[in-house]
């Protein structure tokens, strides 16, 4: 059974759930990847692996981590191995199927920054840094994309290269002497995007129920390209959102306990 | 000779103004205790090194006393950016700090490396990253069997280590469990460790393929209930994730973040933590 009374942000979440299955081993990064990979794992793929940089593999947090290292998904988890092991073994050792990541900033090429706004030497605005990404970007078999349009964020040109996405487009990757899949899939709030299989382009594939292509484009720093059979994404289910918001009541509750000590 | 020292005298005894040091937790087991006490102590001109700086070094950084840090991710765990940090590195307050940037990859190879006597670390990394462009120390080897071109970073090898632990024992081994990060790797990498432990126990009860740092490995190990606050001790306490966003609001403005660290690190002292967890039930 279809809702129709969902948000843009749920449609977020619950397309970028459907596109996991059972069968992969998913590198999953803080926020909107986590989200949707949850949703993930309690409606269609309760056997997905989900792996967060902190060391957990096969995780199934009850509610949603505040941070990659919330005790939640230890406790959870198949087995918790060492940062260090992380990377090294079970990153770069070419297991990771997917790598499901956010960005501050986006180009039309999947390249992503999470770096900086303005000059590295004197930004305007000091973000976190890429912490797992620029090598869950290159040593996962392919990397899912999730967040939401704005001017702001998907502009033609990015600050920062923070994980190398698909570079200039073409064979960019290859030529850098990188044999992984790089960005094949973006989900935002209004639609799906797929890269071009020869410019490597990001391309409309799907617009979110009630989406126009014209609020595509209003929210998007380049000129949009749509594929010639444009879909409509189906509008969550009943169950998916239900999943969803049950899932986002018992994080916001857990993550509200009283504030304790320090202040 | 007892492992066993107070923490004021385990910093004094250890940490010199202008050292490289390493204050290692990933989200889990972070050394809050130990980095106030520092900052107690005032010594500065540091060069802070770890994977995912959050609010212990926005702290360090906003009371001037960092000139270096070398990290992979600088954020409020979950909450956003770190301000004292920004300050510093926007601004320039209370002093400008110079950055050395790396991925979580890099990190955790370079401690590895550390801990293992070898003077860099190879990898698989920074496959058309821009950080290769803003950080001299990312360079790169040939592979000799295969040609391949791999990343390389200096190991990592702290003047000083402090980690935070679940329990020692009377000998002053020490048991990690849970979310384990770098800490061994850093431990081993640094020329002194200090460990703050939850507990001192008869006997550490460890499944034989623990995370056991031995006591000959460490300098000093000091008994500081709750000494993780506000990060959380697997099996002891979980985060306070309120004070992490309360953080937020804390470090947004200079003159609350300065009275924040009056009241709650300088006219403190280690002992204070243990009134700031509440215990998990423990089930057996």
């Amino acid at each position: 059974m279809i809702s129709r009374d969902f948000t843009a942000d749920e449609m977020m979440t619950i397309a970028a759930s459907r596109v996991l299955s059972n069968e992969d081993v998913c590198f999953v990064g803080i926020g909107a990847p986590s989200a949707a990979c949850n949703v993930a794992r309690l409606t269609h793929a309760p056997d997905i692996t989900l792996i967060y940089e902190s060391g957990t593999i096969g995780t199934a947090p009850d509610v949603l981590p505040l941070s990659i290292g919330d005790g939640e998904l230890c406790e959870t988890a198949l087995t918790t191995v060492s940062v260090p092991e992380m990377f090294r073994y079970w990153l770069q050792g070419g297991w990771v199927t997917i790598g499901f990541l956010g960005a501050a900033q986006i180009d039309r090429f999947g390249n992503i920054n999470t770096t900086v706004i303005g000059d590295y030497a004197a930004p305007t605005v000091r973000l976190p840094g890429g912490g797992g990404a620029p090598e869950i970007a290159s040593a996962s078999r392919e990397v899912y994309i999730t967040m939401k349009q704005s001017t702001r964020g998907f502009v033609e040109t990015i600050d920062f290269y923070t994980s190398f996405g698909h570079g200039e487009g073409g064979d960019h990757r290859q030529r850098l002497g990188i044999s992984t899949k790089g960005p094949s899939l973006l989900v935002t709030d209004l639609g799906i995007w797929r890269p071009d299989p020869q410019t490597k382009e990001f391309t409309v594939v799907s617009l979110h129920p009630g989406v126009t292509r014209q609020d595509m484009q209003d929210t998007v720093g380049w000129q949009v390209r749509f594929a010639p059979e444009l879909e409509q994404t189906v509008a969550p289910t009943v169950l998916e959102l239900e999943v969803l918001r049950d899932l986002k009541a018992r994080t916001k509750a857990a993550h509200e306990g009283a504030a304790r000590g320090a202040d | 000779m007892s492992k066993f020292v107070e923490l004021k005298e385990a910093v004094a005894s250890t940490l010199k103004p202008g050292a490289t040091v390493a204050f290692e937790g990933f989200t889990h087991l972070i050394p809050h205790a130990a980095a106030h006490e520092v900052i107690r102590q005032n010594i500065g001109d540091l060069t802070v090194v770890r994977m995912t700086p959050d609010l212990i070094y926005d702290q360090l950084i906003g009371m001037g006393l960092v000139s270096k840090i070398v990290f992979s991710y600088a954020g409020n765990p979950g909450v956003g950016l770190l301000r004292r940090l920004r300050d510093a590195v926007e601004n320039g307050w209370p002093r400008a700090i110079e950055l050395e940037e790396h991925s979580h990859a890099a990190m955790a190879n370079a401690y590895e490396a550390g801990a293992a006597g070898l003077p860099f670390a190879v990898f698989r990394g920074y496959k058309g990253a821009g950080l290769k462009e803003v950080t001299p120390t990312i360079r790169s080897v040939t592979c000799p069997y295969t040609g391949e071109e791999l990343a390389t970073v200096p190991a990592i090898r702290p003047d000083v280590t402090f980690i935070h632990a679940q329990k020692a024992d009377r000998k002053g081994n020490v048991l990690i469990e849970g979310i384990v990060g770098v800490q061994k790797e850093a431990v081993l990498a640094a020329d002194k460790a200090i460990v703050t432990v939850e507990e001192v126990v008869d006997e550490l009860d460890a499944h034989p393929n623990a995370c056991v740092l031995p006591s000959w490995t460490l300098h000093g190990v000091c008994e500081v209930p709750g000494g993780a606050h506000p990060s959380y001790a697997h099996g002891y306490y979980t985060r306070d994730n309120a004070a992490y966003l309360e953080w937020d609001r804390i470090a947004a403005d200079r003159e609350r973040f300065r009275s924040w660290m009056q009241a709650h690190v300088l006219n403190a002292g280690a002992a204070d933590f243990a009134a700031r967890i509440k215990p998990v039930e423990v089930t057996s």
